[in-house]
């Protein structure tokens, strides 16, 4: 298997892959997404204790999942990096970050859409949002911490090294959050059970579920595939790639 | 080369009392370092009834989170210069080309900053109980807390001032890594001082602060190093 | 369809505000996200093709200064 993984180490081929794979998600996302929305807010039937309003669940439960298996995903890329040197996985961490971030942000505005009608206020410190929050101020983190670095180097081995403390913490965080939250709130969050989800209603959910994971991953090729470009500026073949720019953008402007 | 055990265990364990002894010296040395950092905590803590309310009842209502977060605030202050001057001056390298690995010596180094910062931060405790109206029988909790939770919170900030120190940026992106990572301590330790407060059994939150030390107390050196040795090279 | 009518279904049973501003939210960050990433190169590209063509002037100029020494 490792002799099978060794050539996407190579910056060139982990590059050309992810343009390779870039299309198959892309295509996947956008079916889903759309199909899966349309369903969503169009077609499956509304709750009996929430009336539309639970339509956001179809935005709100699978950015909120997602932005949990980005923060895991950056920090097995991290470890990855530190641990056998893989250049590739540092530089993931990095591309995996603002995109993390994007989606701790969207499950905390939806979030928040959510709460208003439902429990009267924009912002409850239920357990579920105040972790998001938490999420949202450890992506911030790593991104400001690679931003302060001159040498992308150091940068990416640094918010390697703080993705790997922060998972550790993300299930403590969350789990004392919720037990915070059992102690401070009590009986008033509960006025909604736990309804037995509909087959009509989950469908819709699962392909949002989906369509989220598949706009993530072409996302993250495409930033991926920038930070190898960024990494690699003083290698031939970025040279070569960028010196068939220059002919390009001559050519173009002679014509 | 030694081939026998014995001198090399020695030298581990020498090198690991020097810089505790190094880290006690300096501090004797320069007080201000430590003391600074306290009042501050002093003074954060005295704002609270200034700013909210003077009435016992919710001063001890709000006694313990005021009291931890002062603290937290207090022991970010002390994080932010601990590898500074290391750094600075290149011990740092040194540490690196020694042949001790370098979480022991960062492991000694912490150990002395806990116990430095600590003692004088549960000296000045009972008077911040005091000014916050804190019960009697509360107090050992209170000292308990903050002796279990300091530790954790000084190891974890190491990290984040390791992963820094190589930028002149101050404290604010030091706060920003470490600060999230602080939230557990505070809710453990202060629903601990809230149930010694109700007279309830807190032994859940105390073995929890304790397992939560014993994990910091592996991991941090171990993360500390490896930050340490990618912002030197 | 769930809704009757398309007014039936702008209004979504009363909660129109909260749900489309929601979706409205969600796709104006994604296509905000899938801006950045698309142009992510092409700004990678400008920049290194700059710092390309400033090293290839640099050189040029430092040849013409040699050519104009060895002549003097």
């Amino acid at each position: 298997m490792w002799k099978w993984l060794h050539p996407y180490a190579k910056a060139e081929t982990a590059y050309n892959l992810c343009y390779r794979l870039l299309p198959y998600f892309s295509w996947l996302a956008l079916i889903t997404l759309v199909t899966g929305s349309i369903w969503g807010l169009l077609y499956a039937p509304s709750d009996y204790q929430q009336g539309d309003s639970f339509r956001i669940i179809y935005f709100h439960v699978p950015t909120a999942i997602w932005s949990m298996g980005a923060y895991t995903s950056m920090a097995i890329c991290g470890l990855i990096g530190m641990v056998w040197q893989i250049r590739n996985a540092e530089l993931a961490v990095y591309a995996i970050a603002p995109v993390g971030a994007a989606f701790t942000f969207l499950a905390l505005i939806t979030g928040a859409i959510w709460g208003k009608p439902m429990w009267g206020a924009w912002w409850v410190w239920d357990a579920r949002l105040t972790s998001e929050l938490i999420l949202l101020f450890l992506y911030l983190g790593v991104i400001a911490l690679y931003n302060s670095f001159e040498d992308k180097r150091t940068a990416a081995r640094a918010s390697s090294i703080l993705a790997i403390v922060g998972v550790v913490n993300v299930p403590i965080i969350h789990y004392s959050v919720e037990w915070w939250n059992t102690l401070h709130q009590g009986a008033s969050i509960t006025k909604f059970d736990k309804p037995s989800i509909s087959p009509d209603m989950l469908w819709p959910l699962l392909l949002n579920i989906a369509g989220f994971l598949f706009i993530f991953a072409a996302l993250v090729c495409l930033r991926l595939a920038n930070q190898i470009l960024i990494n690699d500026a003083r290698r031939p073949w970025v040279k070569a790639f960028v010196a068939r720019r220059i002919d390009k953008s001559n050519s173009t402007t002679k014509e | 080369m030694n081939i026998n055990n014995r001198p090399i265990q020695l030298s581990y364990w020498l090198a690991f009392k020097s810089i505790f002894m190094r880290e006690l010296k300096l501090a004797w040395q320069k007080p201000t370092q430590i003391i600074q950092p306290m009042v501050f905590f002093l003074i954060v803590v005295t704002l609270f009834p200034l700013g909210i309310s003077p009435s016992p009842k919710i001063l001890q209502m709000i006694g313990p989170g005021v009291i931890w977060i002062a603290a937290i605030l207090a022991i970010m202050l002390v994080v932010e210069r601990l590898f500074r001057q290391d750094y600075q001056e290149g011990t740092i390298e040194a540490w690196l080309l020694s042949t001790v690995p370098m979480s022991l010596l960062v492991g000694a180094k912490l150990l002395a900053g806990w116990f430095i910062s600590c003692s004088v931060l549960l000296l000045i405790t009972p008077i911040l109980a005091l000014l916050m109206n804190i019960e009697a029988h509360v107090i050992p909790a209170l000292m308990l807390s903050l002796l279990i939770g300091t530790p954790i919170l000084l190891f974890v900030g190491a990290i984040g001032n390791a992963l820094t120190v190589s930028l002149n940026q101050g404290g604010v992106l030091l706060s920003l890594l470490v600060l999230p990572l602080y939230i557990p301590v505070l809710i453990f330790s202060t629903s601990l001082i809230e149930a010694a407060t109700l007279n309830m059994d807190y032994s859940g939150q105390l073995a929890i602060l304790v397992s939560m030390l014993l994990v910091s107390c592996f991991f941090a050196p171990v993360a500390i190093a490896a930050a340490l040795k990618n912002t030197v090279n | 369809m769930h809704f009757n009518s398309f007014a039936e279904m702008i209004h979504m049973g009363g909660y129109a505000v909260y749900v489309w501003s929601s979706v409205f939210i969600v796709i104006a960050v994604l296509a905000f996200l899938i801006v950045h990433s698309v142009t992510a190169k092409k700004r990678t590209l400008t920049m290194l093709r700059l710092e390309q063509e400033r090293a290839d002037k640099i050189a040029q100029a430092k040849l013409v200064a040699e050519q104009a020494r060895s002549q003097a």
